[in-house]
Formats: C-alpha cells, structure tokens, sequence
C-alpha cells in the first residue's frame, strides 16, 4: 500500500510542475480551485505533528440556567480543546469554520502546529456548529457578526477562567479560517473595548469579506446542476452512483487518500460536479444549524412551533427540507426577520451590509496587528474582495496562487507562515 | 466480542430493553397547540430524498442508538481510557494486530465461500505470515509485504449469495448492522465457537471459564479501542442519518467487491 500511495502523490507533485512552464515557487500541487477545496493537502506534503502534545477537552457551562432541549440531551457544555505548555508562554485562541467543531481536522492541524512553537492554544467551534448554538450562544441565531463576537468573547473568557490558574500566559493572539477569520476581525474589534485579551496579534485565515457574498457564491455553484438548486436530490444519488460505479470498476481497499486521488486524476467529476458537491455538502452543514437553531428558539420555521421533540424522534423529514432550503431563503424568511424583531426598523441592505468587514474598515486599516492568508482562487471572494484586503491589510495580506478554499490551510509552507505571523518567541 | 455475545448477549439486550422502555414513560406537560412550521416536507416531494435508507424500526433503532451512547459514556469507554492509559502503546498495537489476525480466519473462510480465489489467497498469506514471523499474530509484517488486510465476514457472503440486506437495525453495543449482517454475525460467532471448541486452547487447565472470559473481555476492549466512532459526537442533529448513510454505502460497496 505505502509506494503505491508514493507514487501517487509523487505523481500529483510532479503532474503541476510538468503542466506549468513558469513555476512559482510554491509548491501546493492542486491547481484547480474545487478539487483544492475538496482534496485539502496530500498527507505527505503536511506539516508534521508534534510527536507528544497536552490536550484536554473543557466543557463550558457558559449558561448554567439554560434548560436544552431534550432533543439535544448529550450536549454537556461547549468543547473546546485546550493543548498547553508547562513554561510561561503565549496563548492563541482558534476559531473554526462554517458547521465546525472544536476538533475539526484545520482546526487541529493550526493547533499542533502552534503548539510546535510553543504556544498554549485553546480551540473554540464556529458559533454556526449545533454545540456552539445550544451551549454558547445567546441569541441562538448564528451569522451575525457583531452577536457572534460576544458570544465567542464570552466563551473565550470562560475557557481563560477556567484554565489561567494551571498555565503560565505572557500574552494573547487570535486567529480563524474561513468565517472564523472574519469573525475574528470583530471579536478583536470587541476587544479594544473590553481588553480581558489585548491580542498582540490576529490571524484571518481564508476569510470572508461579506459573508451574504460569500455565501451567496457557494450557494451558486448549485445553479449550474441538472434542474437547478431544487434537485439538490436527484444530484446527490447522481453522484453517488458516479462514485460507486468508479469504486467498483477499481481495486480500492475503502473510501481513503488512494481512492480519493485516482477519482481526481480520472477527471471522473465535471468542474460544476465539483462545484456542486462543495455547495451541496454546506447545504447539508447549514441544514443542521438550522435546524438546531430552530429548535432553539422555537421559531417555527421547518420545526412545528411548540413541537418538543424527544431524544429518539425521527428528525429525516427536518434533514430533507433542510438541505433543500437556499441559503437566500433563510436569510429572507429567518435570519432577517429574528433580526428585524429585535432592532426595528432594520433594512435588509443594513443588515446585510453589518455582515462585513467593511462595517469595521476603519478599526481594521488603523490596526498593524492583523494578517490575512488567501489564496488567488479562492471562490468564496467575489471579484475585487481580494484588493480591498489587500488595501486593509497592505503588506501583511498573503497571497497564494492556488489552494481554493482552505484546500493549503495545512501545506507546510502556509503552518510556516501562520507560525511566522504570530511571532517566534524564545522559550 | 464474538464469544461473549452467545452468552452474556442475551442478558445485555434485556437489559437494554428495559432501559429503553423504562425511558418511554415521559409525562405529559400541557403545552401551548401546535403551529405548522413555514416549510415542511411535502414541498420538496419532486425531489429525490437524500441518503434516505429502508428503516421500518428506526424508533426503536434510535432508542438502542441512545442506549449504546449510555453505554459508552458509563461503562465501556472508562474502560477503554483506563486499558489506554495503563498499557504502553507498542502492547495496544500487539493486542489489536493479534485479534485482527485471528479475524483472518473468518475472511478466510468466507473468502472461499464466495470462490474470492484471490482474497483467499491474500488472506491466508497474510495469516501465515503475521502467525509465525509476526509472532503468533502480535505483528504485522504481511502488510509491509505488500499483502493488504481484506475484510469479509458471513454477512457479506450472503450477500454474495443472492440476499437482501433487509432493513437497517442498530444492535445494544453493536451498533449499526442490518438484519443481513446480523444474521452473518451470528453464524460467524457459531462459526467460531465451534473452532475454540475444537481446538481447545486451554486444555487441562482448572480456571478455563475465567481465561476465555478474560480474552474475550480483552478482545471487546480492543475492538472499542480500535474504534474511533463516538455516539452524538459530532454535535450534527442528524448524526444518526448519515451513520445510517454510510453504513449502508460501506457495505454496499464490500458486498459488490
């Protein structure tokens, strides 16, 4: 098994090099933008893990009053992952991405690699993952920056107060991928008020710059699938049988890296194929926010408003509507109405409009301690977004030439230069 | 885990049993009526239904679902912890290469049953392999050779023959099967029951019921230990859908093969 999984990615390593005339220097092998996303980082190109790291998982009553669901009767608290040095060192807090836990792959990944470099790291779920809305947000209505960053503000101090007796800290950092980048930007911003943290220094992996633009994009790819966004069904078994098909005709051992590669290097997936699985897997994501979101404040949307439901009732029929629900129906049929109740006279435009970094440019441009990591391709950009990071964050806005989206998060050259951004320090 | 379960198996289902219906007795609170949620299901009736499965039990499936987390949660995993934390990991390695090893013996079997001439051959070179140069079964120097672990069982094998998966069914500490696979593992575990009653591997030996409980007890901890799966996880509301979902598509595709 091990040469020929060498040889394969030998051969992916090599394949860009031979197709390319001008190399440029980086070596992420994946040049197209979906099969980026979707393939990640060969193992071997991977930066290596630490071989002996201390990790506890911390479960945080942030609201002890709070009476959950039975429905959601094995949420205990909010996890977060907390590895931590014995000496005095510098802490970063992680924030993960759209749907993502505490222990998400990236998120694990960005952790060993600082703590690599010796920093204490405490890792927090994206306020959009059901153990983030059940157990640590206020509001239960995920997507809204300026909410979101007081609720990881709570979190974070939380988690702080429940290790700082057993660590050393001599200072704080912060950085996310994805939409925990951008929500980093308003968290730091909240920061400025509240100074528990004072970050020294802010990290935005591949984030989003408006996130109705971004996630209007992903939701886009949809478009190009046979019978349009409504027949997010009949593509998934399309896809499936593809999938079988091309299992069956090979001698794959399982559903692993080898399998994963000759799929990529048969072209066996069109590039709206591609396109479509990425939006189809966030729509499978957002279908559980929404739902645990519904269920949390009783809004009636696809849960039956007064519907309690129990720990074993059958919840299929909440999936299927879920994921056929565009991203745009919930925005105009939940998001905005939640938000419209609670401050009259909202428009859509302002509220749409608050869900960028844009609301906050001032506070970002003024700043030296941000840094952005994207990468050329990166469709969750629409075109221009790329520049007006660049002009936020000038020279410390890095951009690579391919990765997709977070498709490089974890290519060594990308760990060196997160770890390079937040600072070596001596131990 | 195979030999226990013609024992002690029984009892634990009852056991279970009773848990479960013990946890239907809620009582009634009155609630504000129902409200029609905006969207429901019927809306989308032009669609196909995603990873949706043949599940005619799946109240019952869910109780057991929930059952086996409790079973974790409380029992099993502290076990597992406690068997991690006080045994060096190269000794975890051995113990889980050594079980895998007897487990040949049943891809072996249903390997020839299903005329597999090649994974029979793999199998056998591997069990051959790893039982004399990997030390009766503690390494695995087969899979350097290049002769990779196949995995067929009886449930597979029927497959092969013609039947029907029948619906899903999660199993008390089991977990998911399906009435094919279940019935698979019955005949496996009688298989080998029939094999350890044969071979008799503890001869003359006076506290013969407690050394076969002690390794059968060792094998379920390794086969939790080799587990990485938790129940509810992953947080995901319909974790129990997509542990159906691919469940399915596993053996779906290990019955074609």
């Amino acid at each position: 098994m091990k040469p020929l999984r060498l040889l394969l990615i030998a051969s992916l390593i090599l394949m860009p090099t031979l197709c390319r005339a001008a190399d440029d220097g980086y070596g992420y092998p994946i040049p197209g933008s979906y099969a980026a996303t979707i393939m990640g980082t060969p193992d071997a190109l991977k930066a290596k893990p630490p071989a002996d790291i201390h990790v506890k998982q911390l479960v945080l009553d942030i609201f002890p009053d709070r009476a959950k669901p039975p429905i959601f009767f094995y949420d205990e608290g909010l996890r977060c992952s907390f590895a931590y040095q014995k000496q005095k060192s510098p802490l970063v807090f992680l924030i993960a991405g759209t749907g993502s836990s505490n222990r998400a792959p990236k998120l694990v990944a960005m952790m060993e690699e600082l703590y690599k470099a010796g920093y204490h790291v405490i890792t927090l779920p994206s306020p959009t993952h059901p153990n983030f809305i059940v157990s640590a947000s206020l509001g239960s209505v995920p997507g809204d920056l300026p909410e979101d960053a007081r609720d990881l503000y709570r979190a974070m101090e939380a988690a702080w107060n429940k290790v700082r007796g057993d660590i050393d800290v001599s200072d704080f950092s912060l950085a996310g991928y994805s939409l925990g980048g951008t929500q980093a930007a308003f968290v730091a911003k909240l920061d400025e008020d509240r100074k528990v943290f004072n970050f020294r220094k802010v990290l935005m992996v591949n984030p989003a710059v408006s996130l109705y633009t971004s996630v209007g994009r992903i939701e886009g790819l949809l478009a190009p699938i046979p019978g349009g966004p409504k027949k997010v069904g009949v593509f998934f078994n399309k896809m499936l049988n593809k999938f079988t098909e091309f299992y069956n005709e090979g001698n794959y051992i399982g559903f692993n890296d080898e399998f994963l590669y000759s799929v990529y290097q048969s072209q066996l997936l069109s590039q709206e194929e591609a396109g479509g699985l990425i939006a189809l897997a966030f729509r499978i994501n957002s279908a559980g926010m929404i739902f645990v979101s519904d269920v949390m404040t009783n809004g009636g949307y696809i849960v039956p408003k007064n519907r309690v439901l129990a720990a074993t009732d059958p919840l299929d029929d909440y999936f299927q509507v879920g994921v056929h629900l565009s991203f745009y129906d919930y925005f105009n049929e939940y998001f905005y109405p939640y938000f419209e109740k609670k401050r009259p006279g909202l428009t859509k435009e302002a509220l749409i409009e608050s869900e960028s970094l844009k609301s906050i440019e001032g506070y970002l441009k003024s700043s030296p301690k941000f840094g952005a990591i994207t990468n050329e391709n990166d469709f969750i950009l629409a075109p221009g977004e790329l520049d007006y990071l660049r002009t936020l964050f000038g020279d410390r806005t890095k951009v690579y030439p391919r990765g997709g989206h977070l498709g490089n998060l974890e290519f060594r050259d990308n760990m060196d230069y997160m770890v390079d951004f937040i600072g070596h320090f001596k131990k | 885990m195979t030999v226990i379960t013609i024992r002690v198996y029984p009892v634990l289902l009852a056991l279970c049993l009773a848990l479960t219906l013990a946890g239907c007795a809620t009582t009634s609170v009155k609630l504000p009526p129902e409200v029609p949620a905006l969207h429901s299901v019927n809306e989308f009736s032009d669609d196909e239904y995603i990873a949706r499965i043949d599940d005619p039990w799946e109240g019952f499936n869910r109780s057991i679902y929930k059952f086996n987390y409790n079973f974790d949660k409380y029992l099993f995993l502290p076990v597992v912890s406690g068997y991690e934390f006080l045994t060096p990991t190269f000794v975890q390695t051995g113990v889980s290469n050594f079980f895998n090893n007897i487990g040949e013996i049943r891809t072996l079997y249903n390997s020839l049953f299903q005329a597999k001439g090649e994974k029979s051959l793999t199998t056998l070179g591997r069990f051959v392999t790893n039982s004399t140069i990997g030390i009766a079964g503690l390494f695995d120097p087969a899979t350097s050779f290049g002769m990779k672990r196949q995995n067929e069982d009886f449930g597979q094998t029927l497959g092969v023959w013609g039947a029907g998966a029948g619906p899903y069914v999660v199993l008390p500490i089991l977990g998911p099967n399906t009435v094919r696979s279940t019935a698979g593992f019955a005949v496996d575990s009688g298989i080998r029951y029939g094999i350890v009653a044969a071979i008799d591997p503890f001869p003359n030996y006076e506290h013969i019921e407690l050394a076969k409980t002690g390794v059968t007890t060792l094998e379920a901890v390794d086969v939790r230990h080799q587990q990485k799966f938790r129940y509810y996880e992953s947080g995901y509301p319909f974790e129990y859908y997509m542990v159906r979902f691919l469940y399915h598509e596993k053996r779906e595709l290990e019955t074609l093969k």
